[in-house]
């Protein structure tokens, strides 16, 4: 057992955000008439995403209230289970490294030692500038992956302390860090290889861990980092789940069904016809998609500063091929495609709008005629 | 070996899609509605057939489980309850099933659901799967929207599946701890009787499985009883995940036939032991609670329950922990200790002080800062924890100390003579003045 206590500092009031009560409501649906008590752990858990990665007590009361359960029985809750943060944390990252035994056997105290010089000399301290804390936590459940950190909701696994110290170093500069292993292997794959499953007959492909700018709790809350976990395109991307974004889980609160952006939208041969079809069947501020490229010919979209293969793969797969369709975005599309893919701004940053315009008029930028010139190694292949 | 074709999991490692279309080409959702067609008798008979034991670490038979629940449904609706708190030190094999193929969890609770009357299935998913959870939501939203499942769904038997989750408690992997927290109260296990069957989830007949139980279940009923309990060894039939962590040369979590001696195992899939088979020093087979095996006990291992347990040992999760010569053996049993101090739920006072003092002697032992006549004195208070509280918590946390006494009892008291003869013998009183 842990003592845990309250902070002796609190705010004067919280109250959870309309999105977030509204996902509130949603989560208490799911469970029979009168089990309303039921959804503590998922409201408690928003609660503490909103509020940058820890629980103060008057979000105890807030959830108490809407729950219609004594102050006593949340506060219960709120202390027993230890993700439940009771202190600040990290404003950009609470870095929870696990230290059980199989970890610890493959070098977990190396990772702590990095926390200590990094972050803060002892656990739940927060860093010099605010951004970082850390803690030792008890298996996270990723033994073959030892030694592995969790930061929000991604794990980093197979960390080396270079690793680890170059992650803190990308999370603090506000640069892109992959999830999952960091020595190359697939997932809990032997690292050389997989000895099993050669022979399974199946032609779809499975999805990598993407990249994502790590910054705070709240942010890891509202946008899913890829369109699937750790991974890219694979399938679906999430809707109606517990962890993903507010504003979707609305009304039933079971699972709804999924939107599959990609293959529901337009056909190729009648694009207007099936793009208002599309627009009245899925989400709101999803751009024209196509199932495949016009005429069978994508156009080269690397030539769009800012737009590398990987993107441009990801970009194929939720159904853009064509500078007109990026050139078309408005707001809202940058906005959806920004959610879809996680690229926080960067379409804005590096208007991508006004380089795709250009290019779908024939014309040529500054930086296509490099790609042409075979000058820029991201853009090629 | 066990043959690609033999596998039930066949995207563990997530090279294939994990959403429907590739669980589909992968033979998942065939004839299900064939399945259910066949009834709940004969559901529960192949279950039962198949010899599968409860993959959650304590091994029960999960036909005879199933068929504890109540023949009728009375005016209590039935429960399904899917155990996916996996939190066990060393096992991390339902993550790759809810990541990389959750689809068979997902028919598995369809079928376990109709051959136990429950309209319902609650997935309790430990809180730190965050991004597990999203991925095992929205296999269930694309099965929703395929009216796999939901209301009126092609398969004829009404049913919803709800993801719930913890937020870091490994006490709600117990089963009665799991239904108080769903309940949203703190974990803490309830006494048994009354068994979940009869008294459970919301004071509703419920059973509790663990996510690789329930995921095998498909396969087994598409491909028949014989098939598997044709692999592996009488009592000990079929395939298990496997999850090997720590000094082998390449860890993994691989599918493998029960009863794979430990050797094969590790020199197959991962490469060996660090430095060679010589190197080993000790393996814990099953898990973190149970009893560890020294490097003498490994050569001829099979890796299955009643084998292990022959061994004073048990296959618990099948989440393999070794470690090679260079370990403190005694730190890593003392980490193992410090885990359940942190983890006991309080509820029980042999657990809740017997786990915080066991720690503390263990690291002073690691230390060899203690008295040879504490090992037995340490050795009898594991006794008086375990059986003697109300989860199997307090036996976990005995278990891996016992083991650690029983085999590596010398390399304790020679952690003692060096540190007796290296402390510094107090100061000499001053002499009294002369």
């Amino acid at each position: 057992m842990t003592v845990r206590r309250l902070h002796p500092e609190q705010p004067a009031d919280f109250a959870l955000t309309p999105e977030n009560l509204e996902w509130a409501n949603a989560q208490i649906a799911k469970y029979p008439e009168g089990r309303q008590a039921s959804a503590v752990i998922p409201i408690l858990w928003r609660a503490q995403e909103q509020h940058d990665g820890w629980l103060p007590e008057p979000a105890i009361r807030c959830v108490a209230d809407l729950l219609g359960m004594p102050y006593i029985r949340v506060l219960e809750v709120a202390t027993f289970y230890t993700m439940f943060q009771l202190s600040p944390v990290g404003k950009k990252a609470h870095v929870q490294v696990c230290g059980t035994t199989p970890c610890m056997l493959r070098g977990s105290d190396g990772l702590i030692a990095v926390c200590k010089k990094k972050i803060a000399a002892h656990a739940h301290d927060l860093s010099q500038d605010g951004n970082f804390s850390w803690e030792e936590v008890e298996c996270l459940g990723a033994c073959s992956n030892a030694p592995m950190v969790q930061i929000w909701k991604d794990t980093y696994e197979d960390l080396t302390p270079e690793d680890f110290e170059k992650l803190l170093d990308d999370i603090a500069a506000g640069k892109d860090v992959v999830p999952g292993p960091a020595n190359g292997r697939r997932f809990a794959a032997p690292l050389e290889g997989a000895t099993t499953l050669g022979e399974i007959k199946d032609d779809t492909k499975g999805a990598d861990p993407l990249p994502h700018v790590v910054n705070g709790a709240e942010a890891a809350s509202r946008v899913f980092a890829g369109a699937s976990i750790n991974g890219g395109p694979g399938g679906a991307p999430m809707n109606g789940g517990v962890g993903s974004r507010p504003a979707k889980a609305v009304s039933s609160g079971k699972a709804e069904p999924v939107s599959k952006p990609a293959a529901k939208a337009a056909s190729a041969k009648t694009p207007s016809k099936a793009a208002a079809k599309a627009a009245a069947e899925t989400e709101e501020g999803q751009p024209e998609l196509l199932k495949a490229p016009r005429g069978g010919k994508a156009d080269d979209l690397k030539k769009i500063k800012g737009l590398g293969s990987k993107i441009e793969g990801m970009l194929n797969d939720l159904g853009v091929f064509h500078f007109d369709q990026i050139a078309s975005w408005g707001d809202v599309e940058k906005n959806w495609i920004d959610g879809k893919l996680t690229f926080r701004g960067r379409i804005e940053r590096e208007n991508w709008v006004e380089q795709a315009k250009a290019l779908a008029a024939g014309e040529e930028t500054e930086f296509s005629k490099r790609v042409e010139a075979g000058d820029v190694p991201t853009s090629k292949g | 070996m066990l043959k690609d074709q033999d596998r039930i999991f066949t995207n563990v490692y997530g090279l294939h899609d994990w959403g429907l279309k590739g669980a589909m080409q992968r033979g998942q959702w065939d004839g299900t509605k064939a399945i259910l067609e066949k009834g709940r008798d004969w559901i529960i008979e192949q279950m039962k057939a198949s010899g599968l034991r409860g993959r959650g670490g304590a091994g029960f038979p999960t036909g005879l489980k199933w068929s504890f629940m109540p023949k009728e449904v009375g005016e209590r609706p039935h429960y399904l309850v899917v155990n996916a708190d996996e939190s066990e030190p060393g096992t991390c094999k339902d993550r790759e099933i809810l990541r990389h193929d959750p689809h068979h969890l997902v028919e598995g609770c369809l079928i376990a659901g109709f051959a136990m009357r429950a309209h319902t299935a609650f997935i309790y998913v430990r809180g730190e799967f965050i991004r597990e959870r999203e991925r095992l939501q929205a296999a269930i939203d694309q099965a929703y929207e395929a009216k796999l499942i939901g209301k009126n769904n092609k398969n004829g038997w009404d049913f919803d599946i709800i993801v719930h989750h913890g937020a870091g408690a490994y006490i709600c992997g117990e089963e009665t701890a799991l239904l108080e927290s769903l309940e949203g109260k703190k974990g803490q296990p309830r006494l048994k009787p009354p068994f979940p069957a009869n008294v459970g989830l919301y004071g509703c007949p419920s059973t509790v499985n663990n996510v690789e139980s329930i995921a095998v279940a498909p396969t087994i009923l598409r491909r028949g009883a014989s098939w598997f309990s044709g692999l592996g060894k009488p009592n000990n039939t079929g395939t298990k995940l496997f999850a090997i962590s720590g000094h082998v040369e390449r860890p993994c979590v691989v599918e493998e036939e029960m009863g794979i001696p430990f050797r094969e195992l590790v020199e197959r899939h991962c490469g060996g032991i660090r430095g060679g088979w010589d190197n080993l020093k000790a393996i814990i087979p099953g898990g973190s609670s149970v009893p560890l095996l020294p490097a003498s006990e490994c050569d001829e291992l099979d890796m299955d329950f009643d084998t292990l347990r022959g061994k004073q040992s048990g296959l618990g999760t099948a989440a393999v922990i070794v470690m090679d010569k260079s370990t403190d053996v005694i730190k890593a049993i003392a980490r193992i200790a410090y885990f359940y101090k942190h983890e006991s739920c309080g509820q029980c006072t042999p657990c809740r002080e017997g786990t915080g003092w066991m720690w503390r002697v263990m690291e002073r032992m690691a230390r060899g800062e203690a008295q040879k006549s504490e090992i037995d004195t340490l050795f009898n208070v594991t006794k008086q924890v375990e059986g003697h509280t109300i989860c199997a918590l307090g036996d976990a946390a005995a278990w891996p100390i016992q083991g650690l006494i029983r085999h590596f009892r010398p390399e304790i008291e020679q952690r003692i003579d060096e540190f007796t003869r290296n402390a510094k013998p107090a100061e000499a009183p001053l002499a009294a003045a002369e």
